[in-house]
């Protein structure tokens, strides 16, 4: 039911919407219109002509809300945001001032998705909206349902709100990154298939490491659309599991051309990914938010091919190393051995030496003792031994009987003797028994 | 990729070829088998030139890899 649509009042609206913001200078719509309106709206004969025709007011406010919504089409309005609640009820009310007029404003929750952030008291902001009028109060309201802040506030303020969510979520925590895998075996590209980004990643991986597979997973990165794509992209990867290290990016761009990498739910996908991430959104000024979940950011696609394989040079070199130190190492353990042979063969002779000396010694002092023992070393002294025939001593006087024929040994001789009569035997010797006996 | 076990192994059996206190039999062991992974690793490195596949999902939701031209 719009019942105010009239010719003058739609013309006006259009001519008005694309470049004239200042459209609240424009006089009250004409008399005839809302006449018309109420004429039609309202039953017969209350057409508000005198108090016995008068009219109810909530006709009267859905009248003049008719009137309004057909003489707008939404435009933009830019104002400082006031009084700004976002009520319970999940609808966001706030006023759109200037120095000298303001205008309440409501957004829906319906509409809030599209907005990135809501908005901060003294923001600049345009609005874009239909003006209305709230029955209930009879305000005049304008509906806004798009928004955008002067020096993109409003985009500023939802990254930050965004950043925040994922650090509460410890999703951007340095103990988080994982290490990428230093040899793959896929790398799964998640880009547009069409970009500069797949063609410098190509490029490195073939100059780089021939030896890995890399597999294209198309997503939009920029417009509409593409935040979804690269959510649907980080899916697939996961759920196809083949991947040992993702690549997500694109190339350079203009800012708000990298807003799906700013994209909270994007952020979220790639910090589910199974595999290792590594962020390349081409933009050295700016990070995004994937580059911040990621577990490396690098600053271009090129970058992140580098980072993600070695260079197959380099491992060629490697491999000649090792294969010198393990001969080396041979070698060194084969010399060491030999060394340590040769000093146990020393120690060896060594110890055989030291054992003859001290068995040496050890005769030479048996021999010492047993030359001081020796009979020999009495004679010596000018002691004498007499022997019998038999050649062994006499050492009592009872072995002696007269005539007895026996050999007095000396220091220089024996002489051949006789006893000349019967043994003397000397008292305290008679009891005691003989050695040699 | 079995590159980087035959990378790391070798390094283990450098490292172990180093230390003074392995007899010779044990040293003889390990060298052998350096050689056999230096030998895997640098077949591994054999010429090869990188693939690009496209990661495709079915009518069926499946994913496959299908050769990626363009």
């Amino acid at each position: 039911m719009t019942p105010a649509r009239g010719r003058s009042s739609s013309r006006l609206a259009r001519d008005a919407a694309p470049d004239a913001p200042d459209l609240f200078a424009v006089p009250p719509l004409n008399t005839d219109g809302a006449a018309a309106a109420a004429s039609f709206a309202v039953p017969v004969k209350t057409t508000g002509e005198s108090a016995q025709q008068a009219i109810a007011v909530s006709t009267l406010t859905e009248t003049a809300k008719a009137v309004l919504e057909g003489a707008f089409t939404p435009l933009w309005v830019r104002g400082e945001v006031s009084d700004f609640k976002a009520h319970r009820n999940g609808h966001w009310y706030f006023c759109l001032r200037d120095a000298t007029a303001q205008v309440r404003c409501v957004v829906w929750s319906r509409n809030q998705r599209r907005i990135p952030a809501p908005p901060d008291d003294g923001m600049q902001v345009s609005a874009c909206g239909q003006l209305s009028v709230y029955a209930a109060r009879g305000d005049m309201q304008f509906v806004v349902t798009a928004m955008e802040a002067a020096g993109d506030g409003l985009w500023r303020k939802a990254l930050e709100l965004s950043l925040k969510r994922l650090q509460a979520d410890g999703l951007t925590a340095p103990e988080r990154k994982r290490r990428i895998p230093a040899f793959p075996r896929r790398i799964a590209v998640i880009t547009s298939p069409d970009g500069a980004a797949l063609r410098d990643v190509m490029a490195v991986v073939r100059r780089r490491w021939p030896l890995v597979e890399l597999v294209v997973v198309p997503a939009k990165v920029q417009g509409e659309g593409a935040t979804e794509e690269l959510i649907a992209a980080l899916g697939r990867v996961n759920r196809w599991g083949g991947a040992d290290t993702v690549i997500i990016g694109r190339g350079g761009g203009a800012r708000e051309d990298l807003w799906a990498f700013n994209d909270e739910r994007v952020a979220r996908a790639l910090a589910a990914c199974t595999a290792p991430t590594i962020s390349a959104v081409g933009h050295e000024v700016d990070t995004t938010l994937c580059d911040l979940v990621a577990d490396l950011r690098a600053p271009t696609p090129s970058a992140a091919a580098e980072a993600a394989v070695p260079v197959l040079a380099d491992e060629r070199d490697h491999l000649a190393v090792f294969a010198r130190n393990l001969r080396q190492g041979l070698t060194g353990r084969a010399a060491d051995m030999r060394a340590r042979l040769e000093l146990s063969h020393r120690d060896l002779r060594r110890r055989g030496e030291q054992l003859v000396e001290s068995r040496r010694a050890r005769l030479e002092a048996v021999a010492g003792r047993l030359h001081a023992l020796s009979p020999l070393a009495t004679l010596a002294r000018g002691f004498a031994v007499a022997r019998g025939a038999d050649g062994e001593p006499l050492t009592s006087a009872h072995q002696f009987s007269p005539g007895l024929a026996f050999a007095l040994v000396l220091r220089d001789g024996r002489v051949p003797s006789q006893a000349t009569g019967a043994p003397e035997l000397s008292a305290p010797d008679a009891a005691t028994p003989e050695p040699g006996e | 990729m079995a590159y980087e076990q035959d990378v790391q192994r070798l390094e283990q059996i450098i490292a172990a070829l180093d230390r003074r206190d392995l007899d010779l039999d044990a040293a003889l062991r390990l060298f052998e088998e350096g050689v056999e992974r230096l030998r895997a690793a640098s077949a591994a490195l054999g010429a090869a030139e990188a693939s690009v596949r496209q990661l495709v999902e079915q009518a069926d939701g499946s994913l496959g890899l299908a050769d990626f031209n363009r």
